[in-house]
């Protein structure tokens, strides 16, 4: 049995306490009034000149393209230019701010909305991260299970005590959907405005309201719940009943159970995630409208989960934890680490370049505002999700190495990091983004609960899943071709 | 002429195979060649062959073709003749490198896979109408062979070959 050591546990609190200080921090700091956001926007300008002067040039360059494409797009919403904060009011700032002075309170209120979205985006991003990956590695195990993959047998405690980790997120997401929903303390989500659905408001916005029958706050709350309490109830159940198969001795009736629920699951999965994604991010961007995007969201927390769980073996495993595990697991691993950064590569750039070739203008927005406002990490995160993985993870030898993949999972994990922070944060924030103290806050909270959570787990049933008909199978899981370092290999050929 | 003599030695079963490979490689024979109908794991290991490069040749062929359609793409689409085709900016050619991207993967896919198999031919001698080169028939249904060259120590090779498990221990003249 694997004990979890005092140190990981006080290094793990005392992350967790860092960050909800930070968290804390970064919600006190907000502005709480437009005066207060246009103190910070004129010290912005005055005294950190180089950071403000060049978003200053950055939204001077973009208003040619800008204002042009979404006057086409937006045009009959600019009449309500008054509305509280999305995309048709930043058109409207961006002709008012060509107008001049007149509009500068509007544009004050719009910088206060993005100001006091700031500390609940920076806590979402990375709720989303670790819930999303969590969530995926419990869908990787489901699917092993699915497949009847002798390989991932001795990891699947690995899996499970990860999915532990779904627990504690599910409940912090819970509460940041009602307060948003129930309570309206945050703003993130821009349809759920005042007035977006009536007409007599000077709030209403059409194209909203027409996607009403979907964008309802009592039908998205429903769902939202719906989703946290499926993902969580599997996780219930199948952690519960894999530890039951070690001692059941039933002529595997266990596993036959387990393996039927975990089908159930992963057709589960497939349908509420593809609506989670609309709901949760896409749902940021009310105007905007992808096919794919419930697949690209997928393909990032899936690449991610897989790193994760490379990560987690190959500490326990250097910890002798995992006596099961040998180098061709971590190569399997690294393979599909591999595989996915190419999967999400693909699903990002036909997302990408299907809107790009053609060009029309509801859709382009969505692109325009990251490729202005967020150029840095958008790019970097192609180099990082794509051309580093490729390269450093191709070679055969390279990917049973543990310091490699560690070197290589912590670009892919960072890169992924920033492919939801640019899903989230330019909906949310605009330009008014920056990564300080509330975002590191957050990942540092996040990730304290995630090692607590996790090791604890891992502590708490045998690190062999023993009742595994497949077990046997996979402690001599051999992959002929790369050299184990260290280990016997008396009994391969 | 040095010797021209070969041991034949028959085995019916990979695995009686595979142990008879390293009981040989164990005394320092030198192993000529094995023939078998199908591939056997952990034969080239125990034989003690060199890792292939293919696939590293194939990453030098991926990286030619990607540069031939940056290249082709970048001469036809930006320099030869920019034209404004549906409004596609044809300025600079990252300007318009979404569009190429398609052809690059292809091209790249295709460098690395014909180039890697045309290498992999001429590497293994094969071609059609290429006499062949197989010592028995039978090695190519169920019998397996290992080839041996003799200098001076047949009985020796004889006796070790006979309780390694082969089923036939012939030896051949060649040439």
């Amino acid at each position: 049995m694997y004990q979890f050591s005092g140190k990981l546990k006080t290094f793990s609190i005392a992350l967790i306490l860092l960050g909800a200080l930070g968290i804390a921090f970064s919600f006190y700091t907000a502005p709480k009034s437009i005066e207060d956001a246009k103190e910070i926007m004129a010290q912005q300008t005055s005294h950190d000149g180089g950071h403000a002067i060049s978003h200053e040039e950055v939204k001077e360059e973009k208003h040619a393209t800008e204002v042009k494409g979404d006057s086409l797009a937006h045009g009959e919403i600019e009449n309500h230019g008054e509305e509280v904060h999305h995309e048709a009011t930043k058109d409207a700032h961006a002709a008012s701010e060509v107008h001049g002075e007149n509009h500068d309170d509007e544009h004050a209120e719009h910088v206060y909305h993005q100001l006091k979205n700031k500390p609940w985006s920076a806590l979402y991003v990375s709720l989303f991260f670790f819930l999303g990956i969590s969530l995926l590695v419990l869908v990787f195990y489901a699917s092993q299970r699915v497949a009847q993959s002798a390989w991932s047998v001795v990891l699947f405690r690995v899996m499970e005590a990860i999915s532990a980790n779904l627990v504690p997120t599910s409940i912090i997401m819970l509460l940041v959907i009602l307060s948003a929903s129930v309570l309206h303390i945050n703003h993130m989500f821009p349809w759920m405005a005042e007035g977006v659905f009536d007409p007599s408001s000077p709030n209403y916005d059409p194209i909203i309201d027409g996607k009403s029958w979907w964008m309802n706050t009592p039908g998205w709350t429903i769902r939202s719940i719906v989703y946290l309490a499926v993902w969580n109830a599997y996780r219930w159940f199948i952690r519960r009943n894999s530890i039951k198969e070690d001692t059941a001795n039933d002529g595997l009736k266990t596993y036959k159970l387990n393996y039927n629920v975990s089908v159930g699951f992963i057709f589960l999965f497939m349908i509420t995630e593809s609506m989670m994604s609309w709901d949760w991010i896409m749902g940021l961007d009310p105007h905007w409208f992808s096919t794919l995007f419930g697949w690209y969201v997928l393909a990032s927390l899936l690449v991610s989960a897989l790193t994760v769980i490379a990560f987690v073996t190959i500490y326990l495993r250097s910890k002798g934890a995992l006596p099961g595990v040998n180098d061709s697991h971590i190569h399997d691993l690294a393979k599909f680490m591999f595989g996915f950064s190419i999967f999400w590569t693909y699903l990002w750039f036909s997302q990408f370049m299907l809107i790009w070739y053609a060009d029309i203008p509801e859709e382009t927005t969505y692109f325009v505002m990251r490729f202005n406002e967020y150029k840095l990490p958008f790019l970097a995160m192609v180099v990082m999700n794509f051309a580093f993985p490729i390269l450093l993870l191709l070679n055969s030898d390279f990917k049973s190495i543990p310091w490699f993949i560690v070197i290589g999972g912590i670009v892919i994990l960072g890169g992924h990091y920033i492919d939801v922070f640019i899903m989230v944060m330019p909906a949310t924030v605009g330009s008014q983004w920056s990564f300080g103290i509330a975002e590191i806050s957050a990942l540092l909270f996040f990730l304290g609960i995630f090692i607590y959570t996790v090791f604890s787990a891992f502590a708490k049933a045998n690190p062999i899943p023993k009742g595994n008909p497949f077990l046997k199978e996979s402690e001599h899981f051999h992959y002929y071709n790369i050299e184990h370092r260290g280990e016997g290999s008396a009994d391969h050929h | 002429m040095e010797s021209s003599k070969v041991i034949h030695a028959f085995y019916t079963d990979d695995e009686v195979l595979m142990d008879a490979v390293k009981a040989v490689k164990a005394e320092h024979h030198h192993i000529e060649e094995v023939f078998c109908p199908f591939p056997v794991h952990g034969l080239d290991k125990a034989m003690g062959l060199a890792p292939t490069r293919l696939a590293i040749t194939a990453f030098f062929y991926g990286i030619t073709g990607l540069s031939f359609a940056i290249w082709m793409t970048n001469y036809m689409m930006i320099q030869d003749w920019p034209q404004d085709i549906g409004g596609k900016p044809s300025f600079s050619w990252l300007e318009n490198m979404p569009a190429f991207v398609p052809i690059m993967f292809e091209l790249t896919v295709f460098f690395a896979a014909h180039l890697m198999v045309i290498t992999f031919y001429m590497r293994s001698r094969i071609w059609p109408f290429k006499e062949a080169e197989n010592p028995d028939p039978r090695t190519t249904d169920d019998h397996f062979l290992m080839e041996i060259p003799v200098h001076n120590n047949e009985a020796e090779l004889t006796a070790l070959l006979s309780k390694t498990g082969a089923v036939e221990i012939n030896i051949v003249d060649k040439h």
